[in-house]
């Protein structure tokens, strides 16, 4: 593996909710993510992968951890001339379309509003940029006086888009971009990431719960239960070979648009819910609805190991492979 | 003779930006037993459709301008009441897209669902309340009795989704609408919902109508299948006929548009360009023809009927028609 872009080490971020009630929303998570790349992070709701999503860019400050982005350690809490300072390497694409664009500024200025701080530029060399990232997105340049309100949601996202990447980031965090979307709206935002990927070289972490699209969209995936990493490998090795009990009721209950296969396949739901991330039992966080728990889940907390056997890069956090 | 029959409907609404026509001519029919999918991306009027039909729609604005429902050969557009009960809840069970809004917080779980008891079988509050319990316990609520004391704010998603099937089914309906049922919960949970109303459908042998946008969904529980686009169906028929042997370029369509479950990145999605119609003024053709890769120039002029191909397989579409050149088979079989 190349040198990693983006470094995680033992990310932990922890709410303090009152005196005796603590959520472990992103617990001891370390991964790297290559140039170019672009890493998949799936997970129920509650998870806590946009809470990681977020930590990583510095929106939430760290509980304890690193993370080390280009060799340099970013600072445990971001202050404003910090973000100033980091605004032109990462970025982050927002998945509500609706509420994350100010409705009483126009597409211009919401585009626009990134390249007349972080640079020198003069205000129609930024309109000139913005108009030309509208074309790029697929929108009309003529689009620029317009507000938020007068376009779909598809379209919205494309803003999302364009506000994000117009400062030329390295790395982007998009937090379910597509969830928001119609089928037929979700493939051109896909597409659209994956040229300008190509285009601009860019580092993807990729946040959706849409198992199928994720697995389409990233080279590699990591999968979250409750706060912590449980397994983590290349796209297809996950999806199509999951090793963790947890990735395997994913992935089993995920329906595929194919009634011969979904006739034929058995129901994999088991009973039970995603427990609350308030002060977690010890142990395997699975450990509560996993068809193959063991007396050791309950107490000790299983690390990440490698699976050489089964694949290349295939970790997985389960007593079950030690 | 089906269930329930639902022939050339149209539903507009009265807007200050003039008429939206949300629904043009929809048919459909669903047997005792039998699931059926409506299928289609936000707009297209499948929520409309079944909800002018159960006269969910406030009139004005909306009116039904045409068309014939029937439920056991019983009109039910004229008249929402067959023998004296109201078709809601006694013929029919609804479940909605969102189960945190469209519970009342401020009434318990077994409350709300001893409300249609009381309400259509006479129940008193007591018998009512037991039977609601009951129904916890038959949709898989772990200590029914406890749990029908409570507030929605005490359950999560999934339990409240497994509550309002409770609800929709506390009078054994004949037909249930499940609108979206599981399309605000995750998959895991999406997935033993699904289980869910298959179990029941198996041991009450009730009709189901699934409305949905999500084409696995489709493939785990329905039978027959309708897609709609822009109010109108362009494609009916058996669930395989219109996955396997799609015969509308919109299927189609939305079928490229989706990642398969083969490995690698063997083709790239293929999004559909450019957006649905304006329904206020809905095209003189075919309303798929400004992003249809096949129009010709009839598409643009004439809206086709739904032409028949075997087995209850139809498609409204100009490929089917004995004149047209291309082979709507070769185009077809992918």
């Amino acid at each position: 593996m190349t040198e990693p872009l983006l470094t995680t080490q033992n990310l932990t971020k922890h709410f303090q909710l009152s005196s005796n009630a603590l959520v472990q929303a992103v617990d001891d998570i370390s991964l790297e993510i290559a140039p170019r790349e672009i890493l998949g992070l799936v997970g129920e709701s509650g998870s806590g992968k946009s809470t990681f999503g977020k930590t990583v860019i510095g929106l939430h400050d760290k509980t304890s951890g690193t993370v080390t982005f280009n060799g340099e350690e970013m600072p445990d809490r971001y202050q404003a001339g910090d973000f100033q300072r980091f605004a032109n390497q990462m970025q982050m694409i927002f998945q509500d379309p609706y509420s994350s664009l100010n409705p009483r500024m126009t597409v211009g200025e919401i585009i626009g509003e990134g390249l007349m701080l972080h640079s020198d530029l003069k205000r129609s060399e930024v309109n000139d940029q913005v108009a030309d990232w509208l074309r790029k997105v697929g929108l009309n340049a003529d689009h620029m006086g317009r507000y938020p309100h007068e376009f779909s949601g598809g379209q919205r996202q494309r803003i999302g888009i364009a506000r994000a990447l117009i400062l030329n980031p390295e790395f982007v965090v998009c937090d379910e971009p597509i969830s928001a979307l119609d089928v037929s709206v979700q493939a051109q935002v896909v597409n659209l990431l994956g040229e300008l990927k190509d285009s601009m070289g860019l580092t993807l972490l990729f946040i959706a719960h849409d198992l199928s699209m994720v697995r389409y969209v990233s080279d590699r995936i990591a999968v979250m239960y409750l706060g912590s990493m449980i397994e983590i490998g290349r796209s297809d090795d996950v999806f199509f070979d999951p090793q963790h009990p947890y990735t395997q009721l994913l992935i089993g209950s995920n329906p595929e648009p194919d009634p011969n296969l979904e006739r034929t396949r058995t129901s994999v739901s088991i009973p039970g819910e995603i427990p609350s991330p308030v002060n977690i039992p010890p142990g395997c966080r699975f450990a509560s609805r996993c068809p193959k728990v063991m007396d050791v889940c309950r107490e000790r907390t299983p690390s990440l190991i490698p699976l050489v056997d089964i694949g290349e890069d295939h970790h997985v956090a389960c007593h079950l492979f030690e | 003779m089906a269930l329930l029959d639902v022939k050339n409907l149209h539903v507009e609404f009265t807007t200050y930006g003039g008429i939206v026509h949300a629904v043009r001519g929809v048919d459909f029919s669903v047997d005792e037993g039998e699931t059926l999918a409506i299928v289609g991306e936000s707009g297209c009027g499948k929520s409309v459709t079944v909800q002018s039909i159960m006269g969910l729609i406030p009139m004005p604005p909306g009116r039904i301008t045409q068309g014939t429902a029937h439920l056991r050969g019983h009109d039910i557009i004229q008249s929402k009441v067959i023998d004296g009960k109201d078709i809601r809840g006694n013929f029919v069970g609804m479940i909605f897209q969102d189960p945190m809004t469209s519970l009342n917080p401020t009434m318990t779980i077994g409350a709300q669902i001893a409300e249609p008891l009381e309400v259509h079988r006479g129940y008193s509050h007591r018998q009512a309340m037991n039977r609601a319990a009951e129904l916890l316990d038959m949709v898989q609520i772990p200590e029914a009795a406890k749990r029908a004391r409570q507030y929605p704010f005490e359950f999560s998603g999934g339990m409240l989704q497994r509550s309002m099937i409770a609800m929709a089914i506390a009078c054994e309906p004949s037909v249930l609408i499940a609108d979206e049922p599981s399309t605000a919960l995750d998959v895991t949970i999406q997935a033993q919902i699904l289980d869910l109303v298959k179990s029941i459908q198996k041991d009450t042998g009730m009709a189901i109508i699934l409305i949905t946008h999500d084409l696995g969904v489709v493939a785990r529980l329905a039978d027959t299948v309708s897609v709609m686009y822009a109010g109108e169906v362009m494609e009916a028929g058996s669930v395989d006929d219109v996955f396997y042997r799609s015969a509308h370029p919109y299927t189609l369509g939305l079928k490229e548009a989706m990642p398969t479950n083969q490995t690698g990145r063997s083709r790239q999605l293929k999004p559909i360009d450019g957006s649905p119609p304006d329904l206020f003024s809905p095209p003189k053709g075919c309303s798929y023809a400004a992003r249809c890769p096949h129009t010709m120039e009839v598409c643009l002029e004439n809206n086709p009927n739904a032409f028949a191909m075997q087995d209850g397989h139809a498609a409204k579409c100009w490929l089917h028609h004995e004149e047209c050149e291309v082979e709507a088979e070769d185009l077809y079989q992918a």
